[in-house]
């Protein structure tokens, strides 16, 4: 052989061989049963983890873009809302101050045309009175006169006589 | 996917050739300057003596007549010009260099090669520096003891190399590594524990170079040792021989450790996703998720599709296994366990990988292997063997590749280390040698571990690359 010396390393004796082989078996056991494998296990499932929560995040972005559009969407239709009641509230104001307006004229119209035919009756009434105060006075004038003149002179007698003739006639 | 997965492949192959060529230079370092060695050490010697020098029966191994034609351990002759070795000279055996094997040992010559091969050497022995940490031996041998256990400080270790003072019945301990005396030599096994050298210093065990055999020197007597079998079948020069060693080596030893603190680790870890859970990760979970995700995204899922969940703990399981054994190794001072780098490990890893991707695989893959659709019937003939043989080249490369980037990066760093004593000699002979190696061992040594710290996570992920996209191969559904 070329080895000069012993080179024992390169001749694999059974005890190693067999020691060997025993160890790694249950070293492979071993490994597999309690780290390998539940190492392997647990890298997996952080690994799906991760993804689960990435995806998860993704989801909750998008959820979150959506919900943010319908924000603005309502919120639009909120201020599209309130314009038109604004609108609404201002035309209604409108016609209550219109209708308002015209029916505080009807009804002054209605004051001043009782107020005017009111007028109009107390004058007449006052003018009645008048007509007959004049009338009182005056018959009273006249009776005065006539008091006076019956005492007197033929004539005037024939006058009053007269007088009552219109008054009978009428 | 495709373009990037053939970019990674093709940096993955740069690195790995030039890994190979750095740890090929390594070596040729190594024996050029063992040849060199061996040249002048054995120049005029005295080859008639060769005869008288041993008297212990070669008759039982083959192999010993390579002793005839070469005269590179018969050192009792007198002639020794030009060396130094006046004090170890024929006959004594008293000293503690020269033995009855007749095998020198000269403490002033460094055997780099032989250092580089202890220090990445599986052993009986934990040695971390001066410390001796003794490991439960568990030998097998059939038709003689039997099963033994004992521990490995039954051997009364002294040094740091290893050698053990006492036999253990037939046991003795060399260099850190259990052998077994060879029988019928005599050797007396059955009276327990046998102390072998008065003094601890004594130079007992040999490594012969010429028939790669072990010696002990023993009551003035030269013992053959045989080394455990391995299965290598002779190709490495082992093969199976009296016993079968079954102990928790070193390397078991480092197994274990890295294996008990990843579980520890990783538990913890898995405890801390479920307790913390749809919390970020943090400490010690957030150092490591990162290199979790990247084998399960740059492997797992481009390799295997919907089948990445199944086979994930079993990739994620090598790559910690092999990373943390080659960081383990790499640890100064902690022993440097070479696990990844024994061919033992990487050749059980190697199988486990097979087994999993060939029981995987579909009915598309096994029609690829041995009924390749589309081709004609004379092409078959041809495809079939050679893709059966891709069965099989497959681990085998994942085996070696493995095995070679750890060993050739270990070694590199031993010889690097070695320099200082190439130069400066053992015992401090040159001082200012020592000094300009020391310095230039420290760069380079740096520049070797910061190499090694990036070969460990490379091979690491290339090993469970590779099986993924052999398990990917097994899983492919037809399209065609």
């Amino acid at each position: 052989m070329i080895f000069l010396a012993d080179f024992s390393p390169i001749k694999p004796d059974f005890g190693l061989l067999f020691w060997s082989s025993l160890i790694f078996l249950i070293f492979w056991f071993m490994m597999s049963r309690y780290a390998f494998g539940p190492i392997r296990d647990a890298l997996k499932k952080r690994e799906s983890d991760i993804q689960d929560a990435l995806d998860e995040a993704k989801r909750a972005k998008e959820e979150m873009t959506a919900l943010q559009s319908k924000n603005e969407e309502l919120l639009a239709q909120a201020r599209e809302e309130r314009s038109n009641i604004l609108k609404e509230a201002k035309e209604a104001k409108d016609s209550i101050v219109r209708e308002a307006k015209e029916k505080a004229k009807e009804e002054a119209q209605k004051i001043v045309d009782n107020a005017q035919r009111d007028i109009e009756a107390q004058k007449n009434a006052a003018l009645l009175e008048v007509k007959n105060q004049a009338a009182n006075m005056a018959l009273e004038v006249a009776e005065k006169i006539i008091r006076k003149q019956l005492t007197g002179d033929g004539e005037q007698e024939k006058f009053a006589n007269s007088l009552v003739d219109e008054i009978k006639l009428n | 996917m495709l373009s990037t997965v053939n970019t990674l492949q093709i940096k993955r192959l740069l690195l790995t050739f030039s890994l190979v060529v750095v740890g090929a230079l390594g070596t040729a370092l190594w024996a050029q300057h063992d040849h060199d060695h061996s040249g002048e050490d054995h120049s005029g010697h005295d080859h008639a003596q060769h005869d008288d020098h041993s008297g212990h029966d070669h008759s039982g191994h083959d192999g010993h007549d390579h002793h005839d034609d070469h005269s590179g351990h018969d050192h009792s002759g007198a002639d020794h010009s030009g060396h130094d070795h006046g004090s170890h000279d024929g006959g004594s055996h008293g000293g503690h260099a020269a033995n009855a094997c007749g095998h020198h040992h000269d403490p002033s010559i460094f055997d780099a090669g032989g250092t580089a091969f202890h220090h990445i050497a599986d052993a009986n022995v934990y040695s971390i520096g001066p410390f001796s940490i003794p490991l439960p031996c568990i030998v097998y041998a059939p038709n003689h003891e039997g099963w033994s256990f004992f521990l490995s400080s039954a051997f009364k270790i002294h040094g740091a190399h290893g050698d053990g003072s006492q036999s253990v019945g037939p046991y003795v301990l060399n260099g850190g590594t259990v052998m077994r005396v060879k029988d019928g030599q005599g050797f007396p096994k059955t009276e327990g524990n046998v102390q072998l050298a008065s003094d601890p210093h004594d130079h007992i065990f040999s490594h012969n170079e010429e028939d790669g055999l072990a010696y002990m020197s023993f009551n003035g007597k030269c013992y053959e040792l045989e080394r455990k079998s391995t299965a290598d079948f002779g190709l490495f020069g082992g093969g199976i021989t009296s016993f079968y060693d079954f102990s928790l080596t070193k390397n078991v030893v480092a197994m274990l450790l890295v294996s008990l603190f990843l579980m520890l680790m990783f538990f913890s870890i898995a405890r801390a996703y479920r307790d913390r859970d749809g919390q970020a990760p943090s400490g010690l979970q957030g150092f490591i998720e990162p290199i979790f995700v990247f084998i399960q995204d740059e492997v797992a899922k481009p390799f295997l599709g919907h089948y990445w969940e199944r086979y994930l703990p079993f990739l994620m399981s090598i790559f910690f296994f092999i990373l943390g054994l080659n960081l383990f190794g790499q640890i100064p001072f902690f022993g440097g366990a070479n696990a990844t780098g024994n061919l033992a490990l990487t050749m059980a890893l190697a199988v486990i990988a097979a087994l999993v991707v060939n029981f995987s695989g579909n009915k598309h893959y096994w029609e690829h292997i041995f009924w390749m659709p589309g081709v004609p019937a004379w092409v078959k003939t041809i495809l079939t063997p050679v893709e059966l043989l891709g069965v099989f080249i497959k681990p085998l490369t994942l085996m070696l590749r493995l095995f070679a980037n750890i060993t050739a990066g270990h070694m590199v760093m031993v010889i690097f280390v070695g320099l200082i004593f190439v130069f400066g000699g053992t015992q401090g002979a040159n001082p200012p040698a020592s000094l300009g190696a020391a310095a230039a061992s420290t760069i380079l040594t740096l520049f070797m571990m910061a190499i090694e710290l990036l070969v460990a996570f490379l091979q690491a992920f290339v090993f469970t690359i590779l099986t993924a996209s052999y398990l990917s191969a097994a899983k492919e559904e037809a399209h065609h």
